[in-house]
């Protein structure tokens, strides 16, 4: 019981500004900023080693001090002896805000209708009060980059922080077009055509992502000369991929179609970030080649083939690494983004060792996204998005104790842990 | 055709002695050894100990710095079968699992090399009274169903309240059950026919040279008999704590106790009464949301299930999950303090009570079956990686010495290898798509 009187603990030091004007029974309790000093931690800063005995000085949402000397002025001071500090951990693809019950349609907004609709904006239906969402950020898991899926360009993702009020608010500050490459794969048991047929479809796809291409390129050209353009939404968003004002983000998995991909994007002059790569391991010497980064995963993972090895997945985000591929980590997930850390733990056991995973869940996909400078490690200057911990926060025997985005405490609570708390001895009990 | 059956008569489970030495031994039931030994002769544990010395040609294998646990058990799976869903009907209690066993599935090596031993293979969900399961032994490299088949486990049956088979048959069939309400009808119909049945056999029974003739037989019925007599044990796939609820009250009315709940995302809300009047739930570690009923979840689940009495597992569902059950398991740690013994009793001798097989497998003692697996770390770290499986003193699974192609059969009709990226884990439902289309079925547990 040790860990839960912890964290119980936690949740009720969280309370103690509340208590005074508590009126109400069981007031909420609220994410709230001001200046923490976090003292005599171990800090696994990612970027610059590990420093013992260290404290980190959160002020006006910036991470304002790394070191041993802080000053406590004014700062709220809370002692991690015997703790642990991490940068918070970044999930490389989810859907996380956008869905709420995967089966009930009406809460599902990750999933436009038509094939080429880069203009949807999974920002727009990022809803700020998920359930998910609390129950994702106390795993320390504080950035995501949620995702729209479905056609060949279903929409434009977008980073968001978990703590805020409105998607603007939760934004943090990276866009990419999703394209989804034409596919020789089987999309599952299920999928009984012909390999001739699958063949030809992909055929298909691929004219007509090079046509759409196309015009997207001459919408682009015509518009930077200054032509006056008729209103289409979807090509103004796909010319900001060619303008390189937006990143194009390709899921692609089966090998071959991962080739494909590297050909197709080769002689564009545009920004790539790989995402999935099921079968990057197989050829992970191309990839390497191609400079694009990779954003892999689940990790958690059946093996795309039966004859595979069955640790293929495992396996796959260290293979990438150790060919030279520069490798991210994601969940892939709605509800269970919370298991990002499990997800890096098995690629670290699996091959990719635990620092290296470390970091393909904070500074690696910071750095891919294009916010190193505010993300992914513990240092002077970035933004505090950070986790503390009572040991290795992969390890499921570890406890997160403090979580911070953007310099709010979070409160250590979500519906999973109130109804712990309501039915652990349930009152009544048996009878009537 | 004469062959084949004198073949099928004869097969018997191969068993294996082994001798794995200076190992901390998990026992489950009696803690940890360190440094201990044991031993295991014709697929049976015959001691654990400290310098046990290997009989003449029995296979030492050196586990020092390992761990060394009983093999898991997945209570609830539904890998090595090659139908999961006889969908035509709110009760198909006459089916069973063991005509569609397929030992050669992939399925069952991947569970293996994660340490399970031992599965479940269920009837899916889309009936209200589905069909009877298969306790199957992952004895990987046969061809004959029946090899797979455990010896002796009691028979289990299927059930299935809620969203799957109100959807299956109200909203797919229109027919009863569309509600919760109509679930409860169809269970107590079907058992009161039963008692109605088993009446009419032991009338004309008790008077054969009568002059009625013998009721006509029905298999269904009779299984559901067999039920209400005790010689099955219902696995009850289920969800919300009102349906929970329904099932113990209804099988209290009929003298019913060999019960389980499968999934039982909201069991945590009627803990004290799963805990007195059932053998326990069955339980993911942590999902949720994926479909309405299981909104209201928590992944405090299996802890507040455990700490209220209830015989508590943590199953897989999935051909996945199935591959890492001893870290779904750690997960309680997160969730809930559970200590080391308490997680793995999750995996071990908690999904053996439930099958009722807790006398032969589910943990590490003198007499039981030599199932067993060998970790290189303890079992609940996240870093932990399963070494060696063996089955009945068998090692079926060797990290370092199987082949990456596990394959037993290839299909001669596929001439490119297909490759899945959305593979169906989960098959809970599979088998109704087909029938009532894509759209009702956006999840599948």
């Amino acid at each position: 019981m040790k860990k839960t009187k912890n964290i119980l603990f936690a949740f009720l030091l969280a309370l103690i500004p509340f208590m005074v004007s508590a009126q109400i029974d069981g007031e909420f309790v609220k994410a709230r900023t001001g200046t923490f000093l976090l003292k005599n931690a171990t800090v696994m800063t990612v970027t610059n080693g590990t420093l013992e005995n260290a404290s980190v000085l959160i002020k006006d949402g910036m991470i304002a001090g790394v070191g041993t000397n802080l000053s406590e002025d004014g700062a709220e001071v809370i002692d991690l002896s015997g703790m642990f500090i991490y940068p918070g951990m970044i999930d490389g693809g989810t859907s996380l805000g956008a869905v709420e019950v995967n089966s009930v349609a009406e809460t599902v907004d990750n999933r436009e209708i038509g094939n080429v609709t880069p203009n949807m904006q999974i920002l727009t239906t990022i809803n700020p009060n998920s359930v998910a969402i609390p129950v994702t950020r106390v795993s320390g898991v504080t950035t995501v980059l949620s995702k729209p899926v479905g056609g060949l360009f279903p929409g434009t993702a977008a980073l968001i922080n978990l703590n805020g009020y409105t998607p603007d608010q939760m934004y943090a500050g990276f866009k990419g077009v999703v394209m989804n490459f034409p596919s020789s794969a089987r999309r599952g048991r299920f999928d009984r055509r012909s390999d001739d047929d699958i063949e030809k479809a992909k055929e298909k796809a691929v004219k007509e992502a090079n046509d759409i291409w196309e015009n997207a390129v001459n919408f682009h050209q015509m518009q930077s000369e200054g032509a006056e353009m008729q209103y289409y939404p979807e090509m103004e968003q796909l010319a900001k991929v060619v303008a390189k004002e937006l990143p194009l983000l390709i899921e692609v998995n089966a090998a071959s179609d991962i080739l494909n991909a590297i050909d197709w994007v080769e002689g564009k002059d545009i920004n790539v970030i790989f995402m999935g790569c099921d079968e990057g391991w197989r050829v992970a010497e191309e990839l390497a080649e191609s400079g694009i980064p990779v954003i892999a995963g689940p990790v958690q993972d059946l093996p795309t083939r039966a004859s595979d090895r069955y640790d293929a997945a495992y396996a796959n985000p260290g293979k990438m690494m150790k060919a030279g591929v520069k490798v991210a980590i994601r969940t892939n997930e709605v509800e269970n983004v919370r298991n990002l850390p499990f997800h890096a733990a098995y690629a670290g056991a699996y091959g990719m060792g635990k620092e290296e995973a470390l970091k393909a869940v904070t500074i690696v996909p910071a750095e891919i996204f294009g916010v190193a400078d505010k993300y992914g490690s513990i240092e002077e200057g970035k933004r505090a998005n950070l986790l503390v911990s009572t040991g290795d926060p992969f390890e499921t025997s570890s406890d997160i104790m403090h979580v911070f985005i953007e310099g709010y405490r979070i409160p250590l609570s979500n519906r999973h842990i109130r109804l712990y708390q309501e039915f652990l001895e349930r009152d009544p009990g048996l009878g009537n | 055709m004469l062959g084949l059956i004198s073949l099928n008569g004869l097969a018997q489970a191969p068993k294996g002695s082994v001798l794995i030495q200076n190992a901390t031994v998990i026992t489950i039931t009696n803690g940890n050894m360190e440094d201990a030994d044991v031993l295991v002769e014709d697929g049976i544990i015959k001691k654990i100990g400290q310098d046990l010395r290997a009989p003449n040609g029995v296979e030492v294998i050196d586990a020092t710095g390992k761990y060394l646990m009983p093999g898991i058990i997945d209570a609830h799976s539904h890998q090595g079968l090659d139908v999961v869903n006889e969908a035509s009907a709110p009760i198909t209690s006459e089916v069973q699992m063991k005509d569609v066993v397929n030992p050669t599935s992939i399925g069952l090596y991947r569970a293996l090399a994660g340490g399970v031993t031992v599965s479940h293979a269920m009837h899916g969900s889309a009936n209200v009274i589905g069909g009877q399961n298969a306790t199957i032994k992952h004895r990987w490299g046969t061809i004959n169903p029946e090899d797979i088949i455990m010896e002796d486990a009691p028979r289990t049956i299927k059930f299935a309240l809620g969203e799957n088979p109100t959807r299956v048959h109200g909203r797919g069939n229109g027919i009863q059950p569309r509600t919760r309400m109509g679930v409860e009808a169809i269970i107590r119909n079907g058992f009161n026919e039963a008692l109605q049945y088993k009446k009419a056999w032991e009338d004309y029974n008790s008077n054969p040279n009568g002059s009625t003739n013998p009721p006509r037989y029905n298999e269904r019925l009779q299984t559901l008999v067999d039920i209400l007599d005790g010689k099955i044990i219902i696995h009850c796939h289920s969800y919300r704590a009102d349906e929970i609820y329904m099932l113990i009250n209804v099988c209290k009315e009929f003298g019913v106790d060999k019960l389980v709940f499968q999934h039982t995302n909201e069991g945590f809300k009627v803990a004290p009464e799963i805990a007195k009047y059932t053998m326990g739930a069955s339980v993911f570690a942590d999902w949720w949301a994926y479909k309405f009923e299981v909104y209201y979840s928590t992944a405090y689940n299996a802890a507040i299930l455990s700490r209220n009495g209830a015989i508590t597992s943590i199953n897989s569902d999935s051909g996945e999950l199935i591959r890492h059950l001893y870290h779904e398991a750690a997960k309680t740690q997160r969730y809930g303090d559970l200590t080391d013994e308490e997680a793995l009793a999750l995996i071990t001798i908690n999904p053996a009570r439930q099958l009722g097989i807790d006398d032969k497998i589910g943990s590490i003692e003198e007499g039981k079956h030599g199932d067993l697996v060998i970790f290189n770390e303890h079992p609940l770290s996240v870093y932990a990686i399963p070494q060696m499986t063996f089955v009945d003193g068998i090692k079926y699974f060797d990290i370092n010495e199987d082949a990456d192609d596990q394959r037993i059969s290839v299909s001669p009709t596929e001439m490119v290898e297909p490759i899945y990226l959305t593979e169906e884990n989960h098959r809970c439902m599979q088998g109704t798509i087909r029938y009532y289309g894509e759209n009702l079925f956006k999840h599948s547990h």
